[in-house]
């Protein structure tokens, strides 16, 4: 005794974009097209010209590349000069794809641990009463009214040699020397962590904030240990949180600059740093670009991925 | 399929269990209290709930009907006292070992499971082989009638059809108690009426026993068999429903059950078969057909109900039983009128009357004066 036609009306019912912007008024056109051109102007033209540079070649000149279009003075054509060499060298070179791999290894390693610390968090402040609530939520966004730069090198100072974290563990007596912290992968995984916390916490904390509690009563009721409950009913519920979360924390981590140089030793390899030694060290804007696109590149798997995963989820 | 045949019920054909003297309660509910800080939300209750009864839990807000319910499903621990599941002491035992089953007010429908999977979770939880499962599930969507929809997730569903797959839900397991939490709150009035028989039909069929919570007096009155009236923490009235309505044991139960008079007075005269009361309001006493069996003079209240009251422009013969006043107020409601009488000491007083005949034009309007009168046998009298 299936119903097909009531069915089918809820698969098919989901209106193509095409069907969707034709439906739009001309006021709800203009509410669109200014974040569009916003998009346009400091998104997608910068892209082009990042774009355009990659396929260049470096020069000793200013700008420090070889232009696209050459005009033959003599004759009215102008060359068009287009290079794949700096991708080729990209891949060539076994720097750049270490460099890409580690970076995509310490951002899922940072992602990992903001998660496993950010959820119990933010299910402890979803759970809260309305005024502890706005508490540990102000608490949360209070790092952010001072500078990132100057919380980098407050980690800087507690995690040296004689920075406060060695000066304590030596005082209770768990080691003779001073560790060595600083200018180690766990400090950038400890700057990631700590940094993009609050990134974690608030979109989980939104999604578990609107959570029934009587789902987890009613699989606790119908035999599921609490463990058992949260896998099966609060993990599921939370996935666009955590994955919102996910997102907001690995993209950023990925390229990642001041984190790996400022907290990293000189064999922390992060594609953030390459680049800002081949575009500042080294002046070769191309291939600067060429690295600053393969990592764009890199990062449109990851987030269409977890986009279908959440859309799945809705 | 009757899984009642060889429960108590067959050993008497007269008796319900509730009555028997010898039967033995099912649930035993032994002096529960329940403290939230300085709130004490459940006060010092007993009660014992029979196999097969379908027990409502009546109460306003803030009643402790709900944390009563909630004691028993699992997810409160009584602050002190036990609760006793078919003989077993049940007080701490956490939910998901108890063979209890909630159906939630909000309904608790896993939005991200199909109606199938909903159904399903609790065989799952119990590690059934998979085709049982299925069997079962399928089983029980049939009985409530949803079986086509077994794919769909809730949010595709009506509100009538969610609260089928949570009571689905809720009873796959088979559990020895079924708790509903405001079971019929969310439905419109139509679908609220067909939802009590089918509730009844259910608890009927498969012989469980339910307790059911719920702060709408109708809807305890069509199915329970026993009522439990809460009020601040405590039961003031056990009874079967026309008891609690005819013979409340106290001011609050007549008040909160149905519309009822009440009038305030003093004893007279307190007999073993009779008792007159003098009332301020009243313009004769008020003699009722049974002994008070207090000490005179003490203050007393007359509940008297709307519809167990005579409206009429002539006098009444009798001496007793009857006052008069002014019409300030007539709702015509069809099958029924109600009137609202002013008596001369400004009490107002309801009074319905079933519209047995045709209208002849004579109708008792705004501004008649008239006279009430009752029988002896029609009064409740309240001591507290």
């Amino acid at each position: 005794m299936m119903t097909p036609p009531a069915t089918a009306s809820v698969e098919t019912s989901r209106p193509t974009l095409k069907q969707r912007l034709q439906r739009l008024s001309l006021g709800r056109w203009l509410v669109i097209l200014i974040p569009m051109l916003w998009l346009a102007a400091f998104f997608f033209v910068p892209f082009l010209v990042v774009f355009k540079i990659s396929l260049s070649e470096a020069m000793i000149a200013v700008p420090p590349y070889s232009p696209l279009l050459e005009w033959d003075p003599d004759s009215a054509f102008a060359t068009l000069r287009v290079t794949f060499g700096n991708y080729l060298f990209l891949f060539e070179s076994r720097f750049y794809l270490d460099a890409y791999l580690s970076s995509l290894r310490i951002a899922a390693v940072s992602t990992f641990f903001t998660l496993l610390i950010g959820f119990p968090i933010a299910y402890l402040i979803a759970r809260s009463g309305p005024t502890s609530r706005t508490i540990l939520l102000s608490l949360v966004i209070l790092p952010f009214w001072t500078s990132f730069l100057l919380r980098v090198y407050a980690w800087m100072a507690l995690l040296k040699k004689n920075g406060l974290v060695n000066d304590i563990l030596m005082s209770v007596g768990l080691i003779d020397e001073p560790l060595q912290i600083l200018q180690t992968d766990f400090a950038v995984y400890l700057g990631i962590v700590y940094t993009y916390l609050p990134f974690m916490i608030l979109p989980l904390y939104t999604q578990l904030e609107k959570m029934d509690m009587s789902l987890v009563e009613a699989a606790l009721d119908l035999g599921a240990r609490p463990w058992r409950a949260f896998c099966l009913v609060t993990l599921p519920l939370a996935k666009p949180g955590i994955i919102a979360g996910c997102l907001l924390v690995f993209i950023p981590a990925v390229g990642e600059f001041v984190i790996p140089s400022l907290l990293g030793g000189s064999d922390t390899l992060m594609i953030g740093r390459v680049l800002w030694d081949e575009f500042f060290l080294n002046r070769d804007w191309p291939l600067a670009s060429a690295v600053a696109i393969v990592m764009l590149i890199v990062l449109v798997g990851p987030i269409m991925f977890m986009r279908n995963g959440n859309k799945e989820a809705v | 399929m009757s899984v009642s045949s060889g429960s108590p019920i067959i050993t008497s054909q007269t008796l319900p269990t509730w009555r028997q003297k010898e039967a033995e309660p099912f649930v035993r509910i032994e002096q529960i209290n329940k403290q939230f800080g300085d709130f004490t939300a459940v006060n010092d209750v007993s009660l014992d709930i029979y196999k097969n009864e379908l027990f409502c839990l009546l109460g306003g807000s803030g009643s402790g009907k709900s944390t009563l319910l909630r004691m028993l499903a699992g997810f409160e621990s009584p602050t002190s006292g036990r609760i006793i599941i078919d003989g077993v002491d049940m007080s701490h035992v956490p939910p998901w070992e108890r063979p209890v089953n909630m159906m939630f007010q909000s309904y608790a429908l896993f939005p991200h499971l199909s109606v199938e999977a909903n159904v399903a979770f609790g065989l799952k939880r119990e590690g059934l082989p998979n085709h049982e499962v299925k069997k079962r599930v399928a089983e029980m969507l049939d009985m409530v009638q949803l079986g086509h929809l077994a794919r769909r997730k809730p949010h595709m569903l009506s509100g009538g059809q969610r609260q089928r797959v949570a009571l689905a839900r809720s009873l796959v397991k088979q559990p020895k108690l079924l708790l509903l939490d405001e079971p019929l709150g969310a439905l419109d009035k139509k679908l609220r009426e067909e939802t009590q028989f089918e509730l009844m039909r259910i608890q009927e069929e498969l012989g469980i026993t339910f307790v059911v919570v719920t702060h709408d007096q109708e809807e305890a009155m069509t199915l329970a068999t026993r009522i439990g009236v809460m009020n601040n923490g405590v039961i003031v009235q056990t009874a079967e429903p026309h008891e609690v309505y005819e013979y409340p044991n106290n001011r609050f139960v007549a008040e909160f059950i149905g519309n009822v008079n009440i009038f305030d007075g003093t004893v007279v005269t307190d007999e073993r078969d009779s008792a007159t009361i003098h009332c301020a309001d009243t313009d004769s006493l008020i003699y009722v057909d049974h002994g008070i069996s207090c000490a005179p003079n003490q203050g007393v209240s007359v509940a008297i109900r709307p519809e167990k009251m005579r409206i009429s422009r002539e006098a009444p013969t009798e001496i007793n039983n009857h006052v008069s006043g002014v019409i300030s107020e007539v709702a015509y409601m069809g099958s029924q009128s109600i009137f609202k009488v002013r008596l001369p000491s400004g009490k107002e007083i309801r009074v319905t009357q079933p519209n047995a005949q045709r209208d002849t034009g004579d109708r008792l309007t705004w501004d008649d004066k008239v006279h009430l009168s009752w029988d002896a046998d029609s009064s409740v009298v309240l001591t507290s």
